[in-house]
């Protein structure tokens, strides 16, 4: 009696925290944060759009982020530059979480570090952007290249993307050591490496519709 | 293998080259200079394409169980309609913002 109690209650049990999504909690929650923040960079890229509307002129990014090389003037080709070196961070990332279901300690590491590097190049070409900006005199009341909301969104969206991308940075890093001291290889998992791809891709992902709404309209 | 989601590194490699090539051409329809309403349609074609193929293959969502699909894209969908449906609800107000002027 007291032992089909028991089968039933774990039959309970068992049914309770069957997942419909036949994922781990810990990949759900990714998917949950990634859909949350999106809703968040939404709601800045819908504001962004409307806001330019409703003004009616706006500053030209292809000017204003244009390099000088030789003499001639390269309309937004330091974005092309930043565009690339994201795209091939997420294709370095894609394989460090590829090695990483192999359990391919030393290529997972460096894939991760390869992905951190292209990270921070990235960061250092939005660094060098906002100098450019703010040595011509632009701040988020006022720029000379048009509407002083051109400032204000440029700040706001690259700022809080490039925050995303400095924060990934910190968490692969963090994922590299564990991989490295054989943190997972104890947990028997290496799933926080696919959950971390997941957070960089999604980096990305954000930077395809601020590349296309803020730099290329 | 038991663990996650293997997808083969060829998909891996293949996706990755599309995204530059995507990439390019976003590049290229900006500086060709599109005629208006064309040049609006095929930058978000294009970058809608890059989405999905960063989710489906990069982000593993392809080969996820359809209801992680589901309720992952839904709200995205709707997010993609609301951006679009805001915009000519700005000419509205059109002009009556007070400083606008460089």
């Amino acid at each position: 009696m007291a032992t089909a109690e028991l089968s039933l209650q774990q039959e309970f049990h068992e049914y309770a925290l069957r997942s419909p999504f036949k994922a781990s909690w810990q990949k759900v929650m990714m998917w949950v944060f990634i859909v949350v923040d999106a809703l968040t960079f939404g709601s800045l890229l819908v504001s962004y759009g409307f806001t330019r509307v409703s003004i009616g002129t706006w500053a030209n990014p292809a000017e204003v982020f244009a390099l000088h090389i030789g003499g001639k003037e390269i309309p937004l080709l330091l974005i092309a530059i930043m565009t690339f070196i994201l795209v091939s961070s997420s294709g370095t990332m894609a394989l460090a979480v590829a090695n990483a279901y192999e359990r391919k300690k030393k290529q997972t590491v460096l894939f991760l570090t390869l992905t951190m590097l292209l990270g921070l190049t990235f960061v250092g070409c939005q660094v060098y952007e906002w100098t450019h900006l703010i040595m011509h005199g632009t701040r988020p009341w006022w720029n000379p290249y048009g509407p002083p909301q051109f400032g204000a969104y440029f700040f706001t969206l690259t700022g809080f993307h490039g925050m995303h991308v400095l924060s990934g940075v910190i968490y692969l890093a963090i994922v590299a050591r564990m991989v490295a001291n054989g943190t997972l290889d104890r947990r028997g998992s290496y799933q926080l490496v696919e959950i971390a791809g997941l957070y960089w891709h999604f980096v990305d992902l954000i930077w395809v519709f601020i590349f296309t709404m803020f730099y290329l309209f | 293998m038991a663990e996650g989601t293997h997808v083969p590194i060829r998909k891996y490699l293949t996706v990755w080259l599309w995204l530059f090539i995507l990439s390019a051409l976003a590049y290229f329809i900006d500086v060709v200079h599109v005629p208006a309403p064309w040049k609006a349609i095929l930058l978000v074609v294009v970058a809608l394409m890059k989405a999905g193929m960063i989710m489906a293959v990069f982000m593993h969502l392809g080969y996820e169980r359809l209801s992680l699909i589901y309720a992952v894209v839904a709200p995205l969908l709707f997010l993609v309609v609301m951006t679009i449906a805001f915009l000519p609800e700005g000419t509205a107000i059109l002009g009556s913002h007070s400083i606008v002027a460089p």
